[in-house]
């Protein structure tokens, strides 16, 4: 039973025929994808699968080998990471993504620094602007003036999601979000995801915890060895279903589009 | 994010002890400390010849040209690069602008010596050529990925032979009176111009000091006592003016004094004295120092390299084009470079075939002693210099009492390593 898509409008993000190759190998091979406002689109496979070379070329850091993005609708040019956040495309990296020997405002704004009308960057003004934020996604966080290698994993974290929720992201890709963090701040995660969606953000959630998949996500798109296997709507399918796909590369019966 | 440690980082409030409510950085109060040991030591060593203004004011003039170019290094550095061209490329800057002055203007264009234009014009030469080879270099780092470590040693070579084939292996001078003013002792403040320059500069901080405080309660942030930034205002401003007192005590010979007004054709007063005061080319150190501490504090190129240097993968998925951030800093040191070479050739007089044979290695001690680290990311402006300080007290110091010059580099190398040692204990102890 396809899904009727044409009654939910445009789609916020559209990536059409995404090729990227490493030296002959094809990392990611004519995938294509979409995302609703206020959904949370799953992405998942197998490590190597390509997913996160697939989300590297929509937040700008690989150039891709050919394929179209949309944006609305209209086509986007993302070259490079200044272009995606151009495009309110936010990126929560598995890495995080964070320079060890600056404090939390510095990294928050790192590349979008606040500056005084003289042109220097005004710490003062981003430290408080990362007080707010923080006080809202992590009331707990104190320490602005250490350097974030003296972060615990959590602080760590919230520094990384503050980073993509003060600039207003429109799409924002989650990187394993939650892998190194223990129960409670899965939780957080969890909620704040949910929080996000009911603003209309849409988000790609790359994750390996199936279970965490069937609880978040909408729909979810499953990639094998660089192709896409199939996207299915969570709901419709059963855990089983979907490891199916990831392992075996079969499409379940029901609930696929 | 729920953090169940969160609680027990509360107490950022809490200050242990003097050193935390005055806020100051420990390390740069090591390196204060260190210096002052090394300069008593010396004090006593040599029955009091090495804290006197004459000395102190010699330090200073033969501090000035490597600590210009370890400001630099410090960005390089802590971008996880190194350059060990900047001798050569000193060597390079000053054979043109020895050049500049002694041949190519004359000869070739027909301007007369003494002509006030030809010290301008020579600097702006040497400016231009260091800051196209600085880019040159960072262009083949950054675009051309090869490491800096190559590039600079082939630079090295090249440099320092480029200086050599422009001056055919020969010493230029006389070199231009007006540029000579900017090497040391033909050219400082007097008294006067000293005591201003020391009462602005000292006003000039303690505005500083004025407006961080009242930008921090503008945001509402917590700020030290009254009190302790009194201290620190103090400590600052007394360090200037003392600064300004030692150097205005140290007066020019009355033998040179006379053949001055001599040359006025004038005779000179009798009891007349004159006050060296600050030289040109500490001027242009501090005016150095100051740029590229707001350059490194508060400037978005400075957040970027400090950044890369961090983390350079963070860094160009943030949208920073770090490639041509590492051009932009080999600029900067190729500039900087220019800049020493002035001041080093003035100081000569001349232009010689091995100037700044070496400087590549004390420039990178001088921001390594001064806190940079080798690993990236962090590093100080005012850690260089004062490693730089540091480095050539040791060396004039043990000159001054007599210790061969073999021994005085044997020396040089131990404290190196030393100094480094200590930084590794510091932040193992300090956890940063």
């Amino acid at each position: 039973m396809p899904l009727d898509t044409s009654e939910r409008g445009t789609p916020l993000l559209e990536m059409r025929n995404m090729r990227k190759s490493f030296g002959g190998i094809h990392a990611v091979e004519d995938v294509s994808i979409d995302l609703y406002p206020g959904e949370v689109m799953g992405v998942l496979g197998h490590n190597g699968a390509g997913k996160s070379v697939l989300m590297k070329m929509l937040s700008g850091a690989y150039p891709r080998d050919g394929g179209q993005i949309l944006i609305n609708g209209e086509e986007a040019h993302i070259e490079n990471p200044r272009d995606a956040r151009s495009y309110n495309i936010e990126t929560i990296y598995q890495t995080l993504a964070l320079a060890d020997n600056l404090d939390a405002a510095s990294n928050l704004f790192l590349g979008r620094e606040l500056v005084t009308p003289l042109g220097l960057v005004d710490d003062a003004k981003m430290e408080s602007e990362t007080r707010k934020i923080m006080n809202r996604l992590n009331p707990n966080f104190q320490r602005f003036h250490t350097p974030v290698s003296g972060l615990s994993g959590g602080q760590r974290q919230s520094v990384a999601i503050s980073r993509a929720v003060y600039f207003n992201a429109k799409i924002l890709i989650m990187d394993e979000p939650t892998a190194a963090l223990g129960v409670e701040e899965t939780a957080m995660v969890a909620r704040l995801i949910d929080e996000l969606k009911a603003q209309g953000l849409g988000i790609l959630l790359i994750d390996h915890d199936i279970h965490q998949v069937k609880a978040l996500c909408d729909r979810a798109s499953v990639m094998k060895n660089g192709k896409l296997v199939g996207t299915v709507r969570v709901n419709e399918v059963t855990e089983d279903d979907i490891l199916g796909m990831i392992i075996l590369g079969k499409n379940p019966e029901n609930g696929v589009e | 994010m729920a953090d169940q440690n969160a609680p027990s980082d509360l107490p950022q409030h809490t200050r242990r002890n003097i050193l935390d409510t005055l806020e100051i950085d420990r390390r740069l109060l090591g390196m204060i400390g260190a210096f002052v040991v090394i300069c008593l030591v010396f004090h006593f060593w040599t029955g009091g010849r090495f804290l006197t203004p004459r000395n102190i004011f010699n330090l200073t003039i033969q501090t000035v040209s490597v600590a210009i170019m370890a400001t630099g290094m410090v960005f390089v550095i802590v971008t996880r690069h190194i350059d060990l061209s900047v001798g050569a490329l000193l060597a390079t800057c000053s054979a043109m602008m020895g050049m500049t002055m002694t041949t190519w203007l004359p000869n070739v264009f027909g301007v007369d010596l003494g002509s006030p234009i030809i010290a301008p014009i020579a600097i702006l030469v040497g400016a231009v050529v260091g800051t196209a080879i600085g880019a040159f270099h960072g262009w083949l780092i950054g675009y051309l990925t090869i490491p800096a470590f190559i590039v600079t040693l082939g630079g090295l070579f090249v440099w320092r032979n480029v200086a050599w084939h422009l001056s055919s292996g020969q010493t230029l001078g006389p070199l231009d009176p007006t540029f000579l003013k900017l090497g040391g002792t033909s050219g400082t403040l007097g008294a006067t111009g000293s005591w201003i320059l020391g009462i602005i500069a000292a006003g000039f901080v303690l505005y500083l000091l004025f407006n961080a405080r009242r930008s921090k309660i503008a945001h509402g942030f917590p700020v030290k006592p009254v009190w302790a930034e009194l201290t620190i205002a103090g400590a600052v401003a007394g360090a200037i003016l003392g600064f300004v007192k030692i150097l205005n005590s140290y007066e020019i010979p009355t033998r040179r004094l006379a053949r001055e007004f001599a040359a006025a054709g004038q005779e000179m007063p009798e009891g007349y004295t004159e006050a060296y005061g600050v030289p040109y080319s500490v001027l242009i150190l501090i005016v150095v120092a100051l740029v590229m501490t707001v350059v490194a504090q508060r400037t978005r190129l400075g957040r970027y390299i400090f950044a890369t240097g961090g983390n350079p993968e963070a860094a160009s998925l943030s949208g920073i084009d770090t490639k041509l951030l590492t051009v932009k800093i080999f600029a900067i040191v190729g500039f900087l470079c220019a800049i020493s070479a002035v001041v080093a050739s003035a100081r000569l007089t001349y232009h010689t075939n091995d100037i700044g044979t070496l400087d590549e290695l004390r420039v990178i001690a001088a921001a390594v002693i001064g806190g940079t680290a080798l690993s990236g990311g962090f590093g100080t402006i005012y850690g260089a210099i004062l490693g730089a300080l540091i480095m050539q007290s040791l060396q004039s110091g043990m000159a001054m009492v007599g210790v061969e010059a073999p021994y005085q580099n044997i020396v040089v190398g131990i404290v190196l390593v030393l100094a480094v040692y200590v930084d590794i204990l510091y932040r193992k102890r300090t956890g940063d």
